[in-house]
């Protein structure tokens, strides 16, 4: 089994399990990790991609996609963090 | 300006805007951003018509060439979609100031906030509507799925602030499952450019497994019945310039995304089955999400569920996979984003008025607000497909499609959404006629400036004459029919 | 494009509608100056129509909506029938409208959704295929179901959800029927003899269904039963909606609906090879007995007229489904003279309830005292309702009677009988208790709506002018401008050359 290979897979179950947890958890914040976790596996299937075919140069679209990939997973991140901080406040004025 | 440059300049220039009136001083922003509209609405309106006389547009940013190039293209669908933006984005641009400022007296300073993020929508629509690959594709979602949420997020409420962070949950859900496709389709073929895909996709696992994922992450964008549930709430609870923006126009984007997929792309592998499960989500859509709207109490809401009935309609083409309803499909797009935006506006209009948004409330209110509520009736009356409206047009032409295939559920299915959106628009149209004239009101008192109430009357009006000038449209679309449409 | 004429007609009550919307509520003088200004133009140029027509001269205005589907305006004679009728009734409904609703609110709405109903009349009168009939019919629900929610209360509101629920339906199958067959044979124009195309290739059972969607959709506008149940209810609007309602728009709407379709649209050679006029005869002919059979039994003025006009519409129908000549005059000419005749009962029917409180046929004692010009106009609608020689009534039931004989029909004239005694039934009490029962001591909710006549003459000069046009049109029957001789230069010029 190659290191392409391996990554694939590992982006793959890494994908599976944040899916799951994104779907069986109720709370925001935890959701929200999940899908971190679900971005970083599927960067990961694309980084495995990118040098199926051993021998070859690695391809470099991948990465471009995957760079892309991270810059808009951290800024959604930081939104959704920023949301639920003031939704947290709103929470705490009320009671 | 030479006709590839227009394409460029339609994305960039609203980033660019968007960049300067974040940093713009709060007292030019509006003034900038009005000149901004005009100045993209006039592009995109003049893209449109060099499309239609000259036919589709392709730019290779940088004389990169696919498959490593970026590649811009407009055909008749990319102009199409582009001008209803420009056409929703000027009467928008008188309408949302005045709202702000009314608002504003209690709420907080959200409409510093709405230009930059309206803007930064627009070029992600723009970018949606004219990329020709997938990964540019992937960009203009995301971007435009951020600047959704922060814009339900200007309501400020608590209820504002939930939906717009389970908006930004399923949307990130929605762009990771079609990101995952397109590094499928990618590993399989290495290239991601609509046309050179459409010309080599094999009927492989992994091709339909990618079909799977960015079909699944489009509906969830689109709120297609089952994924309809974070729709209501987000845009029901967004400010209304906002609410108008989201379901006449970010929805359809994601659409427009998955029609082109299906069509352009797929279409080798067969997808007759797929095909009929979303027509018949569609039909459940329209049904769900009338009944819905039916028991509605807030007008805001009960306008939002009628869009998730009505992109119900959007998904009939998939089973119905003709040109007519190809047509029909995208006129209905046109129209539903016109009447749409402009009864957002308008419900918009009597939560401001008269400081709540109950129907059943509305005792006579036609008496006190009646361009506005002459606006829902004509809104209304594109909604419900009745003559001469662009949304009665629409019905003709997936009627004619439905009729010619021998569908009958689907005949049904059209003329009963039709119905049932007459249930559930005339009962609000009857508590505002029904009632006495409030007293306390001076004849002829205005509640509502002038840029509240005619830019929602001007979008119901386009809605309107779209349906005596369906020709334009249609061909504009006529050229550029997807070659696996029979 | 083509000949403005035509879109002119429609465009001087529409713009007359929009803009009295605008007006405030006390800006009077400028709304009755808008309304009647735009009846008067509206009527000359319908005349201007009527005599280019008569002499021969086709108008057509077409405007392309979709590929194969336009929007197609071709005043015909059977399209001048309806529209003279209706540009000549909106103007006195007009009048009497003015007069009734003075001081009443929300009648800027109330003029401006009017004018737009008589628009959309004018486009159904003019429409030249099946697409622009469909459009108008719908505006036409749309139109007046404000106009019947009018006045606001509970009652109201269910007869105008009533309305609307019968109404769209109707209008949802007359647009599969319209849809389903231009998508099999392209564009319908309205052709004398029937518009689909020679070997059209359509079997029988398609034909069927679309004929029953097509027919079922005018139908519920011509309140045929099983269709009927909107129109009662729908009575809650005031007095000149309901004048309008029942005697020139909606319910016109529909017969006229019917002898497009039966006529224009399939022909009525294959309409009769399809049975389909067989069945539409003695469903007509079912609304006329159950229709007078209910009236019998209301006290309700108005709900005893509304269900007087059920049965009377439907002898346009009748004579339209016997296929003959002289029934179908017969049906034609009904159309303009129950629309003289039941828009003077209903006029006289808003005079005693706005003059004296007088809403039920028990309270009508002594009427004729007390307002002799208009019980005398109720007589005359009345005795024209059943059929009494020279008036109106007498001359639609003669030429329907010789048509079923022409047609070899006979038993149709059982029904015409059978029909006119039970009009007589209903009408005769009422007549009776106006002049020969002493007057009450106090009516129900008397007020003088004016010094020296027995109402405002605003109520008074509409109701004796539509009465004594129903007296004239019957006594002139034979003269060459009657409305009888216009049906029969239909018939002649179209339908049995």
């Amino acid at each position: 089994m190659n290191m392409a290979l391996w990554f694939t897979l590992v982006g793959a179950a890494l994908a599976a399990i944040a899916l799951h947890a994104f779907f069986s958890r109720r709370h925001p914040l935890r959701r929200l990790i999940a899908l971190n976790i679900m971005g970083s596996g599927i960067f990961l299937v694309l980084i495995g991609l990118a040098r199926l075919y051993p021998g070859t140069l690695p391809d470099p679209v991948p990465h471009a996609m995957v760079l892309t990939g991270i810059v808009v997973a951290v800024s959604a991140t930081a939104f959704g963090l920023v949301l639920l901080r003031r939704l947290a406040r709103l929470g705490r004025g009320e009671t | 300006m030479n006709p590839a440059d227009l394409l460029v300049w339609l994305v960039l220039l609203p980033v660019l805007l968007a960049a300067l009136l974040f940093v713009a001083p709060e007292g030019w922003r509006t003034r900038l951003g009005q000149l901004g509209t005009l100045l993209c609405a006039s592009l995109a309106l003049l893209l449109a018509w060099q499309v239609l006389q000259h036919g589709p547009i392709s730019v290779a940013l940088g004389n990169w060439q696919p498959p490593l190039g970026i590649r811009l293209h407009a055909d008749g669908l990319s102009a199409l979609m582009l001008a209803l933006t420009a056409l929703v984005a000027l009467p928008l641009a008188a309408h949302a100031p005045a709202w702000f400022v009314r608002h504003e007296a209690a709420q907080s300073r959200a409409g510093a906030f709405f230009w930059p993020l309206w803007m930064f929508q627009w070029a992600a629509l723009n970018l949606l509507f004219l990329a020709g690959d997938l990964f540019n594709a992937y960009v203009g979602l995301e971007l435009s799925g951020l600047a959704a949420v922060a814009l339900v997020a200007l309501g400020g409420q608590r209820a504002a602030l939930e939906a717009a962070l389970r908006y930004l949950l399923l949307a990130l859900f929605g762009s990771m499952l079609y990101l995952l496709g397109v590094a499928l389709l990618y590993g399989a073929g290495g290239v991601l450019d609509l046309t050179l895909l459409g010309a080599q996709l094999e009927a492989d696992h992994a091709s339909r497994a990618a079909l799977l994922l960015i079909t699944l992450g489009l509906l969830i964008k689109t709120a297609l019945l089952p994924f309809h549930f974070w729709l209501p709430a987000a845009h029901a609870n967004a400010p209304a310039p906002v609410s108008a923006i989201l379901s006449g126009l970010v929805v359809k984007a994601s659409f427009v995304l998955l029609l082109r997929i299906w069509f352009e792309i797929f279409h080798p592998i067969g997808l007759g089955g797929a095909g009929e499960v979303l027509g018949a989500l569609g039909i459940a859509a329209i049904i769900w999400g009338s009944l819905q709207a039916m028991r509605q109490e807030r007008i805001k809401l009960l306008v939002a569920w009628s869009t998730v009935a009505q992109l119900g309609y959007l998904f009939l083409i998939f089973a119905l996979a003709v040109e007519l309803a190809w047509a029909g499909s995208v006129l209905h797009a046109l129209s539903h984003g016109l009447a749409k935006a402009a009864l957002f506006l308008a419900a918009g209009n009597i939560v401001l008025a008269l400081g709540h948004d109950q129907i059943h409330r509305l005792h006579g209110a036609a008496g006190k607000l009646p361009l506005t509520f002459f606006t829902v009736a004509l809104a209304g009356v594109s909604l419900m497909g009745l003559p001469p409206s662009g949304g009665f047009a629409a019905k003709w032409l997936m009627l004619q499609a439905a009729i010619d295939l021998g569908r009958w559920p689907y005949v049904v299915a059209i003329i009963g959404g039709s119905l049932l959106a007459a249930g559930y628009l005339f009962p609000l149209l009857r508590h505002a006629l029904a009632g006495t004239h409030d007293p306390r009101q001076r004849e002829g008192e205005r509640l509502l400036s002038r840029w509240l109430e005619f830019p929602p009357l001007l979008l119901a009006t386009l809605a309107l004459l779209l349906g005596l000038m369906a020709l334009l449209p249609m061909s504009l679309l006529s050229g550029g029919m997807p070659v696996s449409l029979r | 494009m083509g000949d403005w004429l035509p879109l002119l007609v429609i465009l001087v009550s529409a713009l007359a509608g929009l803009a009295i919307f605008t007006l405030r509520q006390q800006q009077h003088g400028l709304r009755i100056g808008l309304n009647l200004g735009a009846a008067v133009l509206k009527l000359s140029l319908v005349g201007v129509l009527l005599a280019g027509v008569y002499q021969g001269k086709e108008y057509s205005f077409s405007l392309p909506l979709m590929e194969g589907a336009e929007l197609l305006l071709r005043p015909d004679p059977l399209a001048l029938l309806f529209l003279t009728l209706s540009a000549l009734l909106w103007l006195v409904t007009t009048i009497y409208a003015i007069g009734y609703l003075e001081g009443s609110p929300h009648r800027s709405r109330f003029f401006g959704f009017f004018s737009l109903c008589v628009s959309a009349t004018a486009g159904i009168a003019m429409a030249g295929n099946l697409l622009t009939f469909l459009i108008f019919f719908e505006l036409l629900t749309l139109t007046t179901w404000p106009l019947v929610i009018h006045r606001g209360t509970r009652k109201a509101l269910h007869g105008g959800a009533i309305y609307l629920a019968y109404t769209l339906c109707g209008g949802a199958l007359l647009f599969i029927g319209t849809v389903w067959l231009y998508t099999l044979v392209g564009p319908v124009v309205f052709t004398a003899g029937g518009a689909l195309p020679e070997g059209h290739g359509l079997s029988e059972h398609t034909l069927r269904w679309i004929a029953f969607l097509l027919l079922a959709g005018v139908g519920v506008k011509a309140a045929l039963v099983p269709l009927h149940g909107w129109l009662p209810t729908a009575m809650v609007a005031p007095a000149p909606v309901s004048a309008l309602l029942h005697a020139v728009a909606v319910v016109k709407a529909g017969a006229f609906g019917v002898v497009r379709i039966l006529y224009d649209v399939l022909g009525i050679a294959l309409a009769q090879a399809l049975g389909v006029t067989t069945v539409l005869a003695v469903l007509a002919a079912l609304t006329i007995l159950w229709g007078s059979l209910r009236a019998l039994a209301q006290d309700d003025i108005k709900r005893r007229l509304a269900f007087s006009t059920i049965s009377q519409v439907s002898y346009i129908t009748l004579g339209a489904a016997m296929v003959g000549p002289i029934a179908l005059v017969g049906g034609l000419v009904h159309l303009v003279h129950q629309g003289l005749m039941k828009i003077t009962l209903f006029f006289c029917a808003g005079n005693l309830a706005e003059t004296l409180g007088v809403h039920k046929v028990s309270e009508l004692n002594g009427a004729g005292k007390r307002m002799p010009l208009t019980m005398l106009a109720f007589t005359l609608g009345a005795l024209g309702m059943i059929g009494l020689p020279p008036l109106a009534g007498f001359i639609s039931k003669w030429y329907l009677g010789i048509g079923a004989l022409e047609a070899g029909q006979w038993w149709w004239i059982g029904v015409l009988v059978l029909s006119s005694a039970l009009n007589a039934a209903y009408f005769l009490p009422a007549i009776y208790r106006a002049w020969f029962r002493p007057p009450p001591e106090t009516w129900p909710e008397e007020r003088s709506l004016s010094a020296r006549h027995e109402t405002s003459l605003m109520l008074l000069l509409p109701t004796l002018f539509v009465a004594g046009a129903s007296l004239i049109t019957g006594l002139f029957a034979a003269s060459p401008n009657s409305p009888l001789a216009w049906a029969e230069l239909i018939v002649r010029r179209e339908y049995f050359p």
